[in-house]
């Protein structure tokens, strides 16, 4: 394997070896890239480095403990994983979340992909070189993160989620808080243009940078804001919609440039359409109870079940197959992040190491997610 | 038609430079939008949420008692082995023998926080509690025992 | 100018001399004596000058940052840098296995020589300078461009890819900035007639460049702003460095004491290039004078020059720092294409204009 043809390198090409341990890829992400001087002609990602075997855990964990694991798969969607999975068991249970309980996730929801959003704006800003954005970003931020905190318990890996519900009601003050972070949201909204969106270095360093076509997103596997900006639908939100997001009124942002340009585009409006959201719901949460009657021991019937739902990143995928026991027999996460980076080498093929930075940070992976 | 697009170029650059620098100015002259805590110094004042999860606490009345039945549906719920429950026979006043708990031990170096223990607890009697502040020196203090020293069951639980 | 000035450094120099002078009558041994007396002086006063420099970046940085910066060392953490200088002291000067042991050893010191050769012509007060050469200017940028030897000689010497990059790419960035540098710092010398500091000085006795000069002089002065940045390669044009692509640049391998001298020339370049701004274009120690009010020039005339040339330098310090904690860095085609196709342009344009105007007297 070392010593593979394609690990020579040509007459005036050299090789470095980012990450595992680099500022800019996030995480334990190793990328081995082939450079004609600051010319990048080949990556490879090798991957594995925080690889915990989470799907070969799941089997050994019953239906309502496996669903704390996946909030370390993607930390920074960590609701929506729990979702996915909660989603899963009850697909596989025949019963539904009670009307609450589906509004309260997808506050949460949406809450999550606001503050996975804010910190992805941040890094970006952070690979470019700007430090500054990274903390008007992070103010907003621990708003998000006091309110998940006082609802949920927890910041970042809530696992707030279980089969039929959610665990406790929200907390009385949520919907106060949401509305004011709303309303600091909106108001504080037009630095996030000026210090960057606006800025012309920052813009020319994301315009017409790490192109990607539609066909070629479709057909590595792309999926969220990554696959929009290339001008696909894929926002499972409409597309199979799940916990009362088809009575939701939100745009599904498309938009057809497939740049780096496009991509923090995207996300930029989606934060807009996450926040509408949350103005939607926050003050038409039906009554009733937030939790959906159970057993006490989960046992899902033979067969298999798939369930998708739409983290900050894509299409997160969960499939379970049962055999009628009290744990998976076999569980398979379909990561958003995995088939996103399979797309970088062909991305990046030609661009320049800042150009790099630019396309990971616009298509926004987690590694943890990556590995499993 | 070249120099136009190239001093308007020049221009809208300056300009979206300068309204980046009018931002970072205005922080820099307006100190009261400082958002950070000083953490170690306001420890005084420091008010976790509610329902914040920094470690499982077993709470005891002023009576020594405590609710856990030592019934271990949290030890069942526990994802990854945090706790284990050791019981014993205790004679009961009346004479007859019932199970109480001897141990309850809590690993915290283990824990995750994810709340299923005391989800899954039906006497309440293990709860989350504010304290994060868990750095020790040695690993050993993080392997918890949450029942003190002679701690009885409270009257009532059980039924 | 016969106006007083109060707190000389001139006559404290003089004073200095003079019983030197009666101690040591070799003429030689009294100059070696002298010499080392300023070298002393000059390596406190620049080791305590990136002190202030380096806890003022901290402050500039977190205030812009809506955070409150160091806070513990010292009072409103003024210590922290030097418990931080303490620390890089202590630790272990590491040189990586397969690096040109010599030439990785000898690249911070080349760095840190050339940054205090250039303090050499820099006027502090008035009659205040260690070294009247009468080509002050172009001794200053022949030595500023010296410094890419010594980022060139550390990351060749590293062993290290990242290292290696990222001195080429310094290698094209301060070369090319260089032009510009030169191009703006003429604009000045066409109009005062010298290439000596202290004649550029005192050619603004009656107002300075950047109000005599208007538009162009303004257009140099931002160039130069813009150009000198890049040359001691700060944010956002740390290409050389780019912690985000590079993980350091070119000092990536470099540890303790070894990477605190980087930081040291560092912030030597900036208060070197803050000061020649200062001097060239604000006036240096020359008081602000408005030619019509005698008494407000009065009122000037008593704040002490040293003053007045810290002022401006730290000024220019403080918009140097404000560009880095407000901009993303540039790719380096684009920081190229900034140099090539705007900067030199404009500033060879400038050029006209300037001798146009030294020539037709259209200054003030």
């Amino acid at each position: 394997m070392l010593l593979a043809p394609d690990h020579i390198t040509e007459e005036g090409e050299f090789i470095i070896n980012m990450g595992p341990q680099h500022p800019a890829t996030h995480g334990v992400l190793h990328l081995k890239i082939w450079l004609d001087g600051e010319t990048i002609k080949k990556i490879e990602p090798q991957l594995g480095y925080i690889h915990r075997s989470i799907e070969k855990m799941c089997e050994s964990l019953s239906y309502r403990q496996f669903i704390y694991v996946t909030s370390r798969m993607d930390y920074l969607s960590a609701h929506m994983n729990n979702q996915a999975c909660a989603l899963a068991v009850e697909k596989g249970l025949q019963i539904e979340a009670t009307p609450r309980a589906q509004a309260i996730r997808v506050l949460l929801g949406e809450l999550t992909r606001l503050s996975s959003h804010l910190l992805w704006w941040a890094s970006t800003g952070l690979d470019l070189g700007g430090i500054t954005p990274f903390f008007y970003a992070f103010r907003e931020r621990e708003t998000i993160n006091t309110i998940l905190e006082e609802t949920c318990g927890t910041r970042l890996t809530q696992n707030f989620i279980v089969p039929g519900g959610v665990m406790y009601d929200i907390h009385p003050d949520f919907q106060k808080k949401v509305k004011d972070l709303i309303k600091q949201f909106r108001a504080n909204y037009h630095e996030y243009d000026e210090i960057l969106t606006g800025n012309v270095i920052f813009q020319n360093r994301l315009k017409g940078v790490g192109y990607i076509s539609k066909e070629d997103a479709i057909s590595y596997g792309c999926t969220g804001p990554t696959a929009r900006a290339s001008g696909i639908s894929c926002d499972i939100r409409k597309l199979a919609p799940y916990d009362g997001y088809d009575k939701l009124k939100f745009d599904e942002v498309i938009l057809s440039g497939g740049d780096c340009w496009a991509r923090y585009q995207v996300r930029m409006a989606e934060i807009i359409q996450s926040l509408n959201i949350l103005e939607q719901l926050i003050d038409n949460i039906p009554e009733g109870d937030f939790l959906a009657k159970t057993k006490n021991v989960v046992k899902l019937n033979k067969g298999d079940i798939y369930q998708r739902v739409e983290t900050a990143r894509g299409e997160l995928g969960v499939y379970i197959v049962s055999d009628g026991a009290a744990t998976p027999y076999r569980c398979k996460f379909r990561s958003p992040n995995f088939s996103n980076l399979s797309a970088i080498p062909h991305i990046a093929k030609g661009a320049k190491i800042g150009d790099l930075m630019a396309i990971m940070a616009t298509v926004d992976l987690v590694i943890p997610d990556i590995d499993r | 038609m070249f120099l136009k697009n190239y001093i308007g170029d020049i221009f809208s650059s300056i300009k979206s430079l300068l309204t980046g620098m009018k931002l970072t100015g205005y922080y820099f002259t307006h100190l009261k939008e400082i958002v950070t805590e000083e953490y170690p110094d306001n420890r005084g004042t420091l008010k976790m949420a509610e329902r914040f999860r920094g470690e499982v606490i077993m709470p005891h009345n002023e009576n020594n008692e405590h609710r856990c039945t030592g019934c271990q549906a949290c030890e069942l719920a526990c994802p990854n082995a945090s706790i284990k429950i050791v019981t014993k026979q205790e004679t009961q006043p009346d004479g007859k023998k019932k199970k109480r708990i001897d141990t309850f031990v809590y690993r915290l170096d283990m824990c995750t926080f994810c709340n299923l223990c005391v989800n899954a607890c039906p006497s309440e009697a293990i709860v989350m509690g504010q304290k994060f502040e868990h750095s020790v020196y040695d690993k050993k203090q993080l392997k918890k025992i949450l029942n003190f020293p002679n701690s009885k069951l409270m009257e009532g639980v059980e039924e | 100018m016969n106006t007083p000035t109060p707190y000389s450094f001139a006559s404290l120099a003089t004073g200095i001399h003079a019983w030197l002078r009666q101690a040591i009558s070799n003429d030689t041994l009294l100059q070696v004596t002298e010499m080392v007396i300023t070298g002393v002086c000059l390596l406190v006063f620049l080791v305590l000058l990136c002190f202030f420099l380096g806890y003022m970046e901290r402050k500039v940085a977190a205030f812009m940052e809506i955070r409150l910066g160091p806070n513990r060392v010292g009072p409103k953490g003024s210590l922290q840098i030097v418990a931080d200088t303490l620390k890089l002291l202590f630790k272990e000067g590491l040189t990586p296995n397969g690096a040109d042991k010599f030439l990785f050893n000898l690249a911070p010191g080349i760095m840190v020589v050339t940054s205090m050769m250039a303090v050499a012509p820099i006027a502090f007060a008035k009659n205040f300078q260690i070294w009247d050469i009468n080509i002050g200017v172009l001794y200053v940028s022949a030595i500023s461009s010296m410094a890419v030897i010594g980022i060139l000689m550390a990351g060749w010497s590293s062993n290290n890819k990242y290292s290696l990059i990222g001195a080429m790419r310094s290698g094209a960035q301060i070369v090319s900035y260089e032009l510009s540098i030169g191009l703006s710092l003429i604009t000045i010398v066409i109009l005062s007639g010298s290439l000596q500091l202290s004649e550029i000085v005192e050619s603004q006795a009656n107002g300075w460049w950047i109000f005599k000069g208007h538009i162009p002089v303004i257009i140099a002065f931002v160039i130069f702003i813009i150009a000198s940045t890049a040359e001691i390669n700060r944010a956002p044009f740390d290409l050389t460095e780019a912690e985000q692509e590079l993980t350091g640049g070119f000092h990536t391998e470099y540890a303790g004491m070894k990477f605190a001298m980087f930081l040291l020339s560092e912030y030597i370049n900036l208060f070197i290039v803050s000061a020649i701004a200062a001097t060239i274009f604000l006036g240096g120690w020359m008081p602000f004078h408005i030619g019509s009010l005698p008494a407000f020039n009065h009122v000037m005339d008593y704040i002490p020059s040293f003053m007045w040339f810290f002022g401006k330098t730290f000024f220019i310090v403080f918009i140097i720092m404000w560009f880095r904690w407000t901009f993303p860095r540039l790719r380096i085609d684009q920081l190229l294409n900034l140099e090539w196709k705007y900067l030199l342009p404009i500033s060879m344009v400038n050029i006209l204009i300037v001798t146009a105007m030294a020539i037709f007297g259209w200054h003030f």
